[in-house]
Order: C-alpha cells, then structure tokens, then sequence
C-alpha cells in the first residue's frame, strides 16, 4: 500500500502538471493563501480563541474596539470587535468557513446537474440536446443574482417564517446552483460532441458497451479538464454570489453570518468612524476570490495544450 | 561546387529531462537543378534539418553548432541575413495546402504581397507577374482565379498555388516539406511531375522531404536517409535504394510494400537477428476456431447512405450520397480490400458494416442475418462480439484514462460477465503477448506507448471478444513503413492461425496488394470493380483502376 502510493507521488513529481505549478508563482502563492484561508476556516473552532457566536463570552464593553495597532485597539482583539464586541478575526473566520460552504455546496450541485445535462445532451443529441440547450440559453438570460432573488423569494413564501433560517442555507446553495449550472452544461456538451465522435468512443460501441459506461467510464473522465477549470472560477463567483446575496439581505440570517453579512452590518458603521467592521470581511473577501481566479487562471494555461508554449 | 552546403549540423532541444538531439552533425550537399530526396521515419529529424535551413526551430530548439552555407553566403552567422534570405533565395511549400495560405486574402493579393516584399516591382507589375506564375503551377483560367480566396481551390489546386507563392520570388533553392502527404494519389503525382519540371526549368536546388520510398524513388536524383538525427547514407538515389550499404536502409527497403508481387511477410531485418521471427499465438488456446468454409460471411445489396441530417435544408438535392448502390460480398476466410481516394466513402462502408451507421437503404447480412434489422438487444451483442474493428488513428482510437489492461478486459468482461479475475488477467496477457506487447504493459496508460505500439494495443482490444469479421480502417497509414511493415505481419499472422476474415480498408495500393485476395475499387461512393488481387494489377478493366494503377508511386521503377 505504501509502495502505491509512492508510486503515485513518484508519478505526480514526474508530471508536467507538478513542474508548471513548481515554475508559477502566482499558482504557488495562491494555493498557498487558499490553503491557509481553508485551514483557518474548517477548523475555526481550534484556531481561534473566541466563539461569537456564543453571547456569555461576548461582552458589550469591548464593542467597537479597534484594530490593535491603532491607538485605541486592544492586544487581544488584532482586527477590532463590532457592535457587540464580538472579536472580527474570530467573526471573519468562522463567517468564511459559511461562505465556503455554501460555495462549494453550490459549485458540486451545478457541477452534477450541469455536466450530468451537457453530458447526455451532447451524447445523445436530437430533440433531448435541443431542449436542454435552449434552456440553458434562456437561463443565462435571467441574471445570476436575480434568479437567485426569485428562487429566494419563492422559497420564502413556501416555507414558514420559523423554518426559514434553518432553510436559509440550503435555499441560497440552491439559488446560486441553479444559477450557475448553465456554464458548466454548455462547456461539457462541446467537449462532449468533440469526444464521443473519437474512435475510442466508436471501438467501445463496437464492442458492444452500453450508452451509460460509455458517457460515464469513457466520456466523462476526459471532459472532465475544461469542466474543472471553469468549475474553479464558479467557486469563487459563487462565494461572491452568497455574499452579494448576504449583503442584500436575502442569505444567511445575521446569527449565522457569512463574509456577506458581515459586509452588511458593518456598512451601517462605516460612515460613523468604524471602518474596520466591514472593511476586514471585504477585503477577506477580496483575497479569497481573487486567489481562487489567479489559480483557476493557472490551471487553465496549463490544462489547456493549445497556449502551451 | 555545391550550391547549398550544409556542414556538422546539430540541432537541440533542451526539454525538462534530457536534451533531445533532433540532428546530430548532419553534411548534405546540394547541387542546382537537382532534387534531393530527405528521407525518414517519423523523429528521424528530416524536417528539422529543412525547418534549420532556414531558421525555423521552434524555441525551445537551437542550432547548436555547424553551418549552413548557400551560394557563398553562411546563413546562420547573421541572423538578419536569414530574413532576407527567407522567401526570396529559399522556396518552401508546406505539408497542408489547407493551413498553408491565409483563407481572408485573395491568392492574388497573397502573391503581390510576398512578391512586393522581396522584389522592387510596382503592383502593376506584380499582379502580372503572379498571373505568369500561375499559369506556370498549371492554374488555368489564371486572370479569373487570381481574384479566388483559397477556400475556392481544392487540396491539389492549393497545393499549386502554395508552389507559384515559393516561386514567386525567383528563389534558387526550394525545400518541399512533405508537399504531397495530404493529397490523393492522382494528385500527388501531378504536383511531383511539376517539382521535377520547374526544378529542370528553373535550375533550383530542390530538398523533397518524405517518409514515402515510391516518391523518393521517382522523384529524386539523390536521397540523404535519416535516422534518430543522423544520417545514416548519402548518395544516388539509383544505388541507395538497390545496394543499400546500412542495415537501416536495408531494413528501410525492404519494409516497402512492393507493387507488383506478392510477397508471403515483410522481411524484418532487426528480427531475423534475433531469431525468433515465429510469432507466438498464445490466444490460440482459447480461441474457439471455426472451420473456414467458403461461405458469405458479408453480404452487402445495394447499399447507400446519405448524409442529410441539416436541420434547415431538409430537400434531397443537397445531400452527398456517401455511398451510392454498392453490392460486395466477403467470403469466410479471406481478405477483402477496399480502396479509393479520400471521399470514396470506404470509411462509410466500414462504419455501416460494423453498425455504426444506419444505411439509407439497402440491406447488410452477415452469416445470413440481416444486421440492419436486428431490434433484440442480445441479438445485436451476438452481432458485435463478431465483428470487430481496427482504426486509422491510434491516438484517439484507445481511451488515455484507462489502463491499457483495462481498455482490453472491457470487452472480455462485458461478453463474459463470469470471468473470475485471475482467468481475466491470463487472458489479458495472453492477448498482449500475441500482439507482440509484454506483459509489463497491462500496468501502463496508453500514452507511454508509441503508435505501433498503440496499434497492437487496439488489435488486442479488437481480438478480446474472439471476432470472426476485423474490420481494418487504414490500419497503418498513421505509422512508419517498417511499423507498418510490423503490424501486417502481425495482422497476416493472426488471419492464418485465427482463421479470421479481414475487410481492409486503405488507400494505399501496394499495402492492400500485400494483404487482400480480392479488392473493391471505390470512386465517390459508387464500385467500380470488384476482382481478385492478381486480376486488379494486372489486367485491370475499369479505367478508374488503370489510373490509379499508373499514378501510384513505384518504388520498382528505380530497378528498371
């Protein structure tokens, strides 16, 4: 077992993948701040001293402190507290760890609901693929953050008040799924159309394989290079997306809040001197979009043979 | 003297593990007003030495020492010498007549450009010189066709444009970069006829590269062989070809499907010093052998296709029959050829057989069945287990995510579902092991295999499910002569001792001479002929066949 996965690690180092990434910088720094953004964020409970989300260890007397390094700021909170003296670092992270989620959640169930449509539709064609194709040229008619308002809306008017912040999360991965998924159906169908007319795909017809191990053992894993490299730059639209959500009020309530959120509240302050309530999340925020981009980027040069030099 | 002299040429590119060494202290000589042949199988550095010439290696190649010396010029020393030089002394015509020429421009402004860059002329002066120039390549109608985008031309007519654009600028030395690889039969041999003319019109040097011994021996006056980057002969082509004096030449010779005989297997030279040139069938074993018995086991009547899938223009007139009434049957047993030139529909023919394709009408049996018709699901498994095929492409004709012995147990598994996993892995390897292949390569992904390699790889996949029917689209013409040579040995093998019945298709007269009993000979869709082997060369009766025959390249005529 150890033998194999040596043997794996061996195969990694010998890849063009691993030496293009070794000679980038940008993919080197990015993943890196990623790594350390991601690790902060999953284990939030062990990486920071506080929990502001639980009110006997908050104290109203710490509200509006400052950053540390200004004069008023206190050691123990580096980035400041809010209004109700809740450490930002803490409230940042643990707000990360949210946005994260709900980004993810929603990249994977556009991902399989994208793919999973493009896939068949550029396999099997006819009417199927046109239906499909159709619909998602009238998808991509209705901006992302207004289909994301409407499902927003509609689940709010099904489900009731009480049961609507715990809904509240799965609702924005849905909204923002549903807005995305259209990218992810338009570039595996294209893929698709290219390798399903390969020899490989007509020699396992020949043979006598059925449609399905055809689409999923054969089609799939071969699609699979464009469709990640656009999955990346969703990933990090889509925690723009939940945020902007978030800011707008239609996301996650403000006991749980996310980076969006916190945007949000620390907004109603910014113009009364404290600048660090919201001015922390957002450029939190601008760290972890643009360092997912720079790495989708990345990747996109080197699994794309056609720029390579 | 010499007119173009090229002295201890090394090129190199430094690649992340090794340098590879395209050509390693390379002397050729070339004279004017005579054409030599650059020969080569594929990475023997023959392009690299012409792309040298004129200082066209791709970064991150260099010209890492020797010279190149034209007239009494060294080229390399200066390199803006190189860009004066380029075009205007130095002709060069390219592989692929489609990618050759800018399809926004006009072939007419494409030739007042080059020339104006190069010559001092007015555009007046230009445009009648491009329309000589035309007339010159054999361009008919050339005032008229001057004013054509290149999409207007077809693949020979291109390619003749491609020539007058080399020539436009008077240059003494012309190199031809495989200038007929992409072109029909028919059309090559006019686009040689017509190097070798300008070559004695113009007294130019000519450097012809190619992988093809029948041009070469037509074409040329002297040949340089390549190999791995060295040269490895030099000298008439008349003597290189019948007395070669290297084994690799020798070897390179004999790989050639010769034209007018038959001959049992290719000779390997590299093997019969091994001395064990006896394949060894290990498949045999399992397999389960049908007495051959004479019968049809394809029945082909009537045959079309039509492709008029357009969602707008649903009208008949503007569909292409593929193929058009075509009637052939294939006994058990033996091998059937199939050929014609690029757009005959063979391919189509081979894709309807093997029910890739549903025809437009007429019917397909095979072993008595009709193969059009069958709804059953079990009877259509029946129905591929027997017929299998092999493709053109060895690059996309294997999956790259998969384990080569994964890409071969996916057949047995799917027609044995009991199979326990150790009988599976047996079988695997003895698959591999009668192709040729190790058993170390069950563990590796197709990628680390070359394209014959790759080829046999298919062949297994193709032999899993125990077909009686292998379908062969242009098995070699994407390999090497002496793989090529390799693989039908290998395929000749199989036939004998698996007593399989083989529909080969390709559009390489000599190769398919070698393996067929009977052939078809197929021209935009429609069969012209259908005869044995023998009958085909030497008395044939159509006059589509007696052209071809006559075009086709003959590396026979250098012994005359």
């Amino acid at each position: 077992m150890d033998s194999n996965l040596l043997n794996t690690w061996e195969r990694i180092k010998d890849s063009d993948i691993y030496h293009s990434f070794i000679k980038s910088p940008t993919a080197i720094i990015s993943s890196a701040i990623l790594l350390v953004i991601f690790f902060c964020s999953f284990f939030v409970e062990f990486v920071t001293p506080y929990n502001p989300f639980d009110p006997s260890s908050l104290s109203l007397m710490d509200a509006f402190t400052p950053p540390s390094w200004t004069d008023d700021g206190l050691a123990k909170f580096i980035l400041g507290t809010d209004g109700q003296g809740r450490d930002m670092l803490s409230t940042i992270l643990y707000g990360s760890r949210i946005s994260l989620i709900v980004g993810f959640s929603a990249i994977i169930f556009s991902l399989i609901l994208g793919v999973g449509l493009g896939l068949t539709a550029g396999f099997f064609g006819g009417k199927y693929e046109m239906i499909v194709m159709r619909l998602t040229d009238v998808q991509l008619t209705v901006p992302s953050i207004l289909m994301a308002l409407l499902v927003d809306g509609i689940a709010r008017g099904l489900i009731s008040r009480e049961m609507h912040d715990e809904m509240a999360i799965y609702v924005l991965i849905f909204a923002i799924g549903i807005s995305e998924w259209p990218q992810f159906a338009r570039v595996s169908r294209a893929a698709t159309l290219v390798e399903k007319n390969k020899d490989y795909v007509s020699a396992s017809t020949i043979i006598g394989v059925s449609n399905l191990i055809i689409m999923f053992k054969h089609i799939l894993p071969n699609i699979l290079r464009p469709v990640l490299v656009i999955g990346t730059i969703g990933l990090a639209l889509a925690i723009i997306a939940e945020s902007t959500l978030s800011f707008l009020g239609v996301g996650v309530p403000p006991t749980t809040p996310s980076l969006g959120t916190l945007i949000r509240l620390g907004n109603d302050f910014l113009f009364s001197g404290e600048w660090w309530i919201t001015f922390f999340p957002a450029i939190f925020l601008v760290i972890l979009a643009f360092s997912i981009n720079l790495l989708g980027d990345w990747m996109r040069d080197t699994l794309n043979p056609k720029l390579k030099k | 003297m010499s007119f173009l002299k090229i002295k201890n040429l090394s090129v190199d590119y430094p690649m992340r593990k090794e340098t590879v060494n395209a050509a390693k202290n390379v002397n050729i000589q070339v004279n004017k007003g005579e054409i030599l042949g650059l020969v080569g199988e594929s990475g023997s550095g023959k392009s690299t030495v012409g792309n040298a010439i004129i200082n066209l290696i791709d970064a991150p190649g260099k010209v890492s020492s020797g010279s190149v010396i034209l007239g009494d010029l060294s080229i390399h020393e200066d390199p803006t010498n190189i860009i004066k030089y380029r075009g205007k002394k130095i002709g060069l015509i390219f592989q692929d007549p489609q990618t050759s020429l800018n399809p926004i421009l006009t072939i007419g402004e494409q030739l007042i450009e080059t020339i104006q860059t190069h010559l001092n002329l007015t555009r007046e002066q230009a445009k009648n010189k491009s329309v000589d120039l035309l007339k010159e390549v054999g361009i008919k109608d050339a005032e008229k066709r001057f004013n054509n985008y290149p999409h207007q031309f077809s693949g020979g007519m291109r390619q003749r444009v491609v020539i007058s654009l080399a020539l436009c600028c008077e240059p003494e030395l012309l190199i031809a970069d495989e200038p007929t690889t992409a072109l029909d039969v028919s059309i090559q041999s006019q686009i040689l006829d017509l190097i070798r003319r300008l070559t004695k019109e113009r007294n130019l040097a000519v450097i012809l590269i190619t992988h093809d011994m029948g041009v070469i021996a037509e074409t040329t006056d002297r040949v340089a062989v390549m190999k791995n980057g060295n040269l490895v002969e030099i000298g008439n082509t008349k003597d290189v070809l019948t007395q070669p004096k290297k084994t690799y030449t020798k070897s390179l010779v004999s790989s050639v499907p010769p034209t007018n005989k038959k001959i049992s297997r290719f000779v390997i030279i590299e093997k019969e010093n091994k001395n064990d040139f006896q394949n060894n069938i290990k498949i045999l074993n399992r397999w389960n052998k049908r007495q051959i018995t004479h019968q049809n086991l394809i029945e082909i009547k009537n045959l079309s296709k039509s492709f008029d899938d357009n969602f707008f223009t649903e009208n008949i007139k503007n569909s292409v029959k593929a193929v058009n009434n075509v009637s052939f049957e294939v006994k058990e047993g033996e091998a059937f050829g199939l050929v014609g030139e690029s757009g005959s529909g063979k391919s189509t023919i081979a894709k309807l057989i093997v029910n890739l394709y549903q025809p437009s009408s007429g019917d397909i049996f095979f072993d008595n069945i009709c193969v059009t018709k069958i709804k059953n699901k079990t009877e259509m498994m029946k129905f591929r287990k027997q017929i299998q095929m092999i493709f053109q492409d060895p690059y996309s004709s294997l999956n790259g995510r998969l384990k080569v012995k994964d890409i071969v147990a996916e057949p047995i598994r799917l027609h044995n579902p009991s199979i326990t996993n150790s009988d599976l892995n047996d079988y695997i390897f003895d698959l591999l092991e009668s192709v040729e292949l190790s058993q170390k390569s069950a563990e590796r992904y197709p990628h680390e295999f070359s394209g014959g390699q790759r080829q046999r790889i298919s062949i297994a996949r193709a032999l899993a499910t125990q077909p009686r029917l292998l379908v062969c689209d242009e098995p070699t013409s994407a390999l090497d002569v002496s793989i090529q040579a390799q693989i039908l040995n290998l395929l000749k093998d199989l036939q004998e001792q698996l007593n399989l019945t083989i529909l080969f298709i390709s559009h390489d007269l000599p190769v398919v001479r070698q393996m067929c009993d009977r052939i078809g000979v197929l021209k935009d869709g429609k069969l012209c002929e259908v005869t044995t082997t023998e009958d085909l060369f030497i008395k044939p009766r159509h006059e589509y066949t007696k052209e071809l025959l006559r075009l086709m390249p003959k590396i026979e005529s250098i012994f005359e």
